[in-house]
């Protein structure tokens, strides 16, 4: 129950947090977001440490999907810091 | 013991919070971006380390996958070019999505070895898993194959698109439903297929300057597959970092909507790309003849002007022409000349790409028009220089209520004295539609590779002092 109550009021929580964004922060904050999504990557960790050592399906099954959470944060966080290192320089006019 | 792990992710979730934060103000976006990776380092070696009765661990795997995982999107994003960062973006959404498909089959698996299937709660987050997982997965495959020219809109949309999506969905919930009463291997393989094809068949009718509100939306989706997958494992850093994607991806999706003036139901109906087809079948005819000029033209033109904006497009992008805008910037400038850019909101592929193009050549942030104040300033604007923008500057959008853009704010750059448009071909852009303004009488056509023709005006300009 008391997810229930994390996941309701985490809601409200991504909606007041990106009430107000300029548009040039757009691409970058989505791209930002979605590497936060490879959150799942978690699951995959416990479901590997959980599996049977024997069982080579669900072990090969699971890294196949940890692999791809994995690029989803790691491609994601860096491809946005890459975007945001180009606005790093301010003008001075 | 665990209530120091527990911790441990609780300060996970406040750096996702944090960073999300950041990363909504230009100010703080960069340390907001590293605050919420740092958040996910922490959560990933907290979950390597949580206690965890009798298991027997395969950290072999694990660090194996880790690395493989890590050195793949490192490369990726190292790699790519500024161009094709929306397909980018896109596979690694995918990749998350895909993630969590696989992760629900293999708990399922689990499940019927336990033999404690039967109409669990476990179950039915399970299967809701698979499907917003799958719908991710194959949706953003195909989002990407668009993006990337791979996939023509025309190809993959089928005539009643809307009702066969439809169809699907109802398909869809029904093996769904069938899985959840008999669950078997056989059962969920099924449901995972038709979830799969779904998703396809949800982004086919989907085109043109929609892409980015889809990718948007698939990486709401996403973080909505990675929540309920929380649920399976009770873990609340799953939980509160999908849902908080997939509520600000929701909003940033619904803000993009009406950048383009259209609701959401509209953009996934997808009447875009169904009447666009038709539109550019009856615009073509009857225009009359466009204005061909060379870049010495443009050149002079530019010399004697006193107020130049310039709006880019996804031409732009492919042609890397920005630094060569730059380059002409910086000529105009010493000449006194006012130099702005108009910004669409969907101009490019993503919203805010331009921004990123120009600001990858140092093009200041206070010479950037939004929609509105660029609109405002065109009146007086002698010059515009429109670089591979097309759907974005038509008027049509305006005037034709049987254009499928009918209704986009567009930039209004008929309305200053000349307009000079930096154009490949007479090809369509990627609405599919064709575009009056190429026809009007302060309108000409400077033809060629965005890239060659801005350096060429370069050139000749840097010789009339």
């Amino acid at each position: 129950m008391l997810s229930i109550y994390l996941l309701v009021f985490a809601i409200f929580l991504g909606f007041e947090l990106i009430s107000k964004v300029p548009s040039v922060l757009h691409t970058p904050l989505m791209s930002g977001a979605n590497a936060i999504s490879g959150i799942v990557l978690v699951g995959s960790i416990f479901f590997l440490r959980s599996a049977d050592s024997s069982d080579i399906v669900a072990l090969v099954i699971g890294s196949i999907a940890m692999i791809m959470a994995v690029i989803n944060i790691v491609g994601g966080f860096a491809v946005t810091n890459r975007m945001l290192s180009m606005f790093k320089k301010k003008p001075k006019s | 013991m665990s209530v120091f792990f527990q911790f441990a992710y609780l300060l996970g979730a406040v750096a996702f919070i944090l960073g999300l934060r950041g990363l909504s103000d230009p100010k703080t976006a960069r340390k907001g971006n590293m605050t919420a990776a740092f958040g996910m380092g922490l959560a990933i070696v907290t979950s390597l380390l949580y206690p965890l009765d009798n298991s027997p661990d395969n950290y072999i795997w694990i660090i194996g996958a880790l690395l493989i995982g890590a050195a793949i999107g490192w490369w990726s994003s190292a790699k790519v070019e500024m161009t094709s960062m929306p397909q980018l973006v896109s596979i690694f959404n995918g990749l998350g999505g895909g993630s969590a498909m696989l992760l629900a089959f293999v708990e399922f698996m689990n499940l019927l070895q336990s033999g404690s299937t039967h109409k669990s709660l476990s179950l039915l987050t399970i299967l809701f898993t698979l499907f917003v997982g799958a719908v991710s997965f194959s949706g953003s495959i195909l989002a990407y194959l668009k993006l990337d020219g791979k996939v023509k809109d025309k190809h993959v949309t089928l005539p009643q698109h809307q009702i066969i999506n439809m169809v699907f969905m109802v398909v869809c919930i029904a093996v769904l439903v069938y899985a959840f009463m008999n669950p078997s291997i056989m059962s969920l393989s099924i449901a995972t297929v038709v979830c799969v094809i779904y998703g396809i068949s949800f982004v086919a009718p989907i085109g043109g300057a929609d892409m980015p509100v889809v990718i948007s939306l698939l990486n709401s989706v996403t973080g909505i597959s990675a929540a309920t997958a929380g649920f399976l494992y009770n873990n609340q850093i799953m939980i509160l970092g999908g849902i908080l994607v997939g509520a600000s991806g929701t909003i940033l999706t619904v803000l993009m909507c009406k950048a383009m003036n259209r609701s959401l139901v509209n953009v996934i109906v997808g009447g875009f790309t169904a009447t666009g087809a038709a539109a550019a079948a009856g615009g073509a005819t009857d225009q009359g003849d466009v204005q061909p000029t060379q870049p010495i033209d443009v050149a002079i033109l530019l010399n004697y002007a006193s107020k130049v904006i310039m709006v880019p497009g996804y031409g732009m992008a492919v042609a890397q022409a920005q630094k060569y805008a730059k380059e002409l910037d910086n000529i105009l400038s010493k000449k006194d000349v006012e130099v702005y850019y108009g910004i669409h909101p969907v101009a490019g592929r993503m919203p805010g790409h331009m921004n990123v193009l120009l600001a990858e050549v140092d093009i200041s942030y206070d010479k950037l028009l939004d929609l509105d104040d660029c609109n405002s300033q065109l009146n007086d604007t002698d010059i515009v220089l429109v670089v591979g923008a097309n759907d974005v500057v038509n008027p049509s959008a305006l005037d034709d209520p049987s254009s499928s853009i009918y209704g986009m704010p567009v930039l209004e750059v008929w309305n200053a004295k000349q307009v000079i448009v930096f154009k490949r071909s007479m090809k369509p852009g990627y609405a599919g539609i064709q575009n009056p303004l190429f026809f009007k009488d302060n309108t000409k056509m400077l033809f060629g590779d965005a890239s060659k023709t801005l350096k060429g005006i370069v050139d000749e300009i840097k010789t009339l002092d």
